[in-house]
């Protein structure tokens, strides 16, 4: 079972949501503006959090990037808009995936099911620590390290990095990227590869703009190192 | 430039027509002067001969006995040729219808017929002739007696001269006419030109403006000077331009409102689509638990169903509304094709139906998601239509840097009459199906998804029958999105 903070303003979007998840054996938390969204994620710490973008008062990305500057609970995005520029905001803001309405409940858990599993998977890696350059990744304890203080880091980031870090100096697709950390089985949505690796490179590069770990291969995707 | 001879055209017929009237104007005023002063020239020559003779005549003939001799008769008619010595004529007398007496030995040359009506002549005649390459007058004059006026003349006398230096101002008056009327011929065709130039610049500047509007710049309009006929074309040119401007600025207006509305529904539908949405999964379940009564059951299916098609409409809705808006970009990648395709069948599970030939590694700069989409359109309108035991194949080949990919079938193909609309939003393959599983909408956003990647995709008939859908994209897509 898990804890589902829905943030969305409309109440038949909200109440079909919350029918679709609880039929599937989830809890469900129902807040329609942002600003209940963040007094309800402090109160309950959900385990996931479905996040409507058109919200009245406070923006869904400003609510995202709320949440991201104290808590790195995974995000969802529950969007009508088709707005491709603001699921990619959505993404920079700090969510890890985003589902376009309208989506069945079974879509919706799916993607919930692939972002939640993403923090516990790679534990099960044969190595459990490893250092690159001054990163040190601990795969057990599913943090990362630089120079010795932890890097936040939101599901996603951590997924991708263990995962580029798994397998040092080895190219990596976007479209496979997607398929192993996102488990987007469709031809997916490569921005949401870019946007993650952008975040992650703003919290474990020296200076993101000629990043040192997640290299791009142009052309390709992206490798981790050399250093 | 629709017809540059146009203008070449219509310049050449002014200028022809203008020479023509000036040199016909010309030539007539010239023949018709040249005719008058001949006339007049010739019968002032004959005028001034025939009153010198009859004074001559007069003066001497009272001196004639009344039976005069032939002797007498040859020294009147010297005495004649004497007086008449400046104008140089040559006489000769006939007394009562005789022979001709003259001076000298030569006869004077008179025209027969002048002889002939002579005779019986109770006036003075005159005739003209050539004699010697030269031209002539010859006249004659019956000397009545006093006596017996009436009755046959006794003696006519006949005289003859030359014209020639008649003939001559007759000549230089010709030449004058000719040397008046040839220069009007450049003169004319100057003048003809300016005044075509002048004329024809408001007509080449109305097609340059009429090509304007022809390619699309329903803006413009063609400055108006003065008020004649063809100031009138451009402003009646004008008001066409702008009334086609206001039309075609209505159309697109009414046009966009239309889109709007389609892609304003479509949203506003999205919302209580996405709560319904979210609970087929719960009415699907209940439907099927068999705990619910039959009809109920059946109803719940039912609203489940329909609601999926309702929402992929909807979708395919937006997706047509963004293409209509230009909103639609792409997200280009270099993908591998083979595996494109196999990937498209095997996520719909499709790959156990449809044969392929691809070429491996084959890659290509291209929108993943966007070819999955048209693929997997082809491919289930393929499986969709072709009949149960339809086979389907899947082709790629390369051509001039193009990736050409084929999904043909051996069903029933497309029929003639829809052949050319099967790719018009809401035409069905199916009409006995009115409502198929497909939007209708399907094969018109894989048109405008090859069309977005600078591709195309057509439809056939194979000639051994079933349907050949071609999608063809360039390599190397450029990315518009920029």
């Amino acid at each position: 079972m898990t804890r589902v903070l829905v943030i969305e303003d409309d109440p038949a979007v909200r109440r079909g949501v919350s029918l679709g998840l609880r039929h599937r054996g989830h809890e469900t938390l129902l807040v329609a503006t942002g600003e209940d969204g963040l007094a309800e994620l402090v109160a309950s710490a959900p385990d996931i959090v479905l996040l409507d973008l058109m919200l009245p008062g406070m923006s869904g990305l400003e609510t995202c990037r709320r949440i991201r500057a104290f808590s790195q609970v995974p995000i969802v995005i529950l969007s009508a808009r088709d707005d491709d520029v603001d699921v990619v905001v959505g993404l920079e803001a700090g969510a890890d995936d985003y589902v376009i309405k309208p989506a069945s409940s079974e879509v919706i858990e799916a993607r919930m099911r692939a972002v939640l599993r993403r923090t516990t998977q790679s534990a099960s890696d044969g190595r459990t620590r490893s250092t690159h350059g001054d990163l040190l990744v601990d795969r057990v304890a599913l943090r990362v390290l630089k120079h010795g203080a932890e890097v936040a880091l939101a599901p996603t980031e951590l997924k991708l990095l263990l995962f580029l870090s798994a397998a040092p100096e080895q190219t990596f697709s976007r479209q496979q990227l997607l398929e192993q950390v996102w488990e987007h089985s469709f031809h997916g949505d490569y921005r949401l590869v870019d946007a993650c690796v952008m975040r992650l490179r703003s919290k474990i590069e020296d200076d993101p703009r000629s990043p040192r770990y997640i290299q791009t291969v142009r052309g390709f995707g992206y490798r981790f190192g050399p250093l | 430039m629709i017809r540059p001879s146009l203008v070449r055209g219509l310049r050449a017929q002014l200028v022809v027509a203008f020479l023509l009237v000036s040199v016909v104007s010309a030539l007539t005023a010239a023949a018709f002067t040249f005719r008058q002063g001949q006339s007049a020239i010739v019968a002032r020559a004959q005028a001034d001969a025939l009153r010198e003779l009859r004074a001559h005549v007069a003066a001497r003939v009272p001196d004639l006995p009344a039976d005069p001799g032939a002797a007498r008769l040859r020294t009147l008619a010297a005495q004649l040729e004497r007086a008449g010595g400046a104008r140089g004529w040559r006489t000769a007398l006939s007394y009562r219808g005789g022979p001709l007496v003259t001076a000298g030995g030569q006869a004077p040359p008179l025209p027969a017929q002048l002889r002939a009506g002579a005779a019986s002549a109770a006036t003075a005649l005159a005739q003209r002739f050539h004699h010697a390459g030269t031209p002539w007058l010859a006249v004659s004059l019956p000397v009545t007696a006093a006596a017996r006026p009436s009755g046959r003349p006794p003696l006519v006398v006949f005289a003859s001269f030359s014209l020639a230096s008649q003939q001559r101002d007759v000549d230089a008056l010709a030449a004058a006419a000719r040397t008046g009327a040839l220069p009007v011929v450049p003169a004319s065709v100057v003048l003809a030109l300016l005044a075509a130039r002048r004329l024809l610049r408001p007509v080449r500047r109305l097609r340059s403006a009429a090509e304007r509007v022809a390619g699309g710049s329903l803006d413009t309009r063609v400055t108006v000077t003065g008020d004649d006929e063809l100031a009138d074309l451009g402003r009646t040119f004008n008001t066409m331009a702008a009334t086609l401007q206001a039309d075609a600025e209505a159309l697109r207006a009414v046009e966009a409102r239309a889109r709007r509305f389609a892609a304003d529904v479509s949203h506003e539908l999205r919302t209580p689509l996405a709560a319904m949405s979210a609970v087929t999964g719960v009415l699907d379940a209940d439907a099927a638990s068999g705990r619910l009564a039959p009809l109920t059951a059946e109803a719940v299916q039912l609203v489940s169903d329909e609601t999926r098609k309702l929402t992929r409409l909807v979708e395919d809705l937006i997706e047509v509304s963004r293409f209509d808006a230009g909103a639609a970009v792409l997200n280009l990648d270099e993908v591998d094709v083979a595996e494109l395709v196999a990937k498209t069948l095997a996520l719909r599970h499709w790959q156990d139906r449809v044969g392929t030939d691809l070429p491996p590694g084959l890659r290509a700069r291209l929108d993943p998601r966007r070819v999955d989409v048209v693929l997997a359109n082809l491919v289930g309108n393929a499986l969709r239509h072709g009949g149960p035991q339809v086979r389907v194949l899947v082709r790629v080949r390369t051509d001039a840097g193009r990736i050409v990919v084929t999904v043909s079938d051996d069903g029933p193909g497309i029929p003639d009459d829809l052949l050319p609309h099967v790719f018009d939003r809401f035409t069905k393959a199916d009409t006995a199906r009115a409502r198929s599983d497909g939007s209708g909408l399907g094969l018109a956003i894989a048109a405008e998804n090859a069309r977005l990647h600078g591709g195309a995709l057509t439809a056939a008939n194979a000639p051994g029958g079933g349907a050949v859908l071609t999608l063809t994209l360039p390599r190397q897509t450029r990315d518009a999105a920029g």
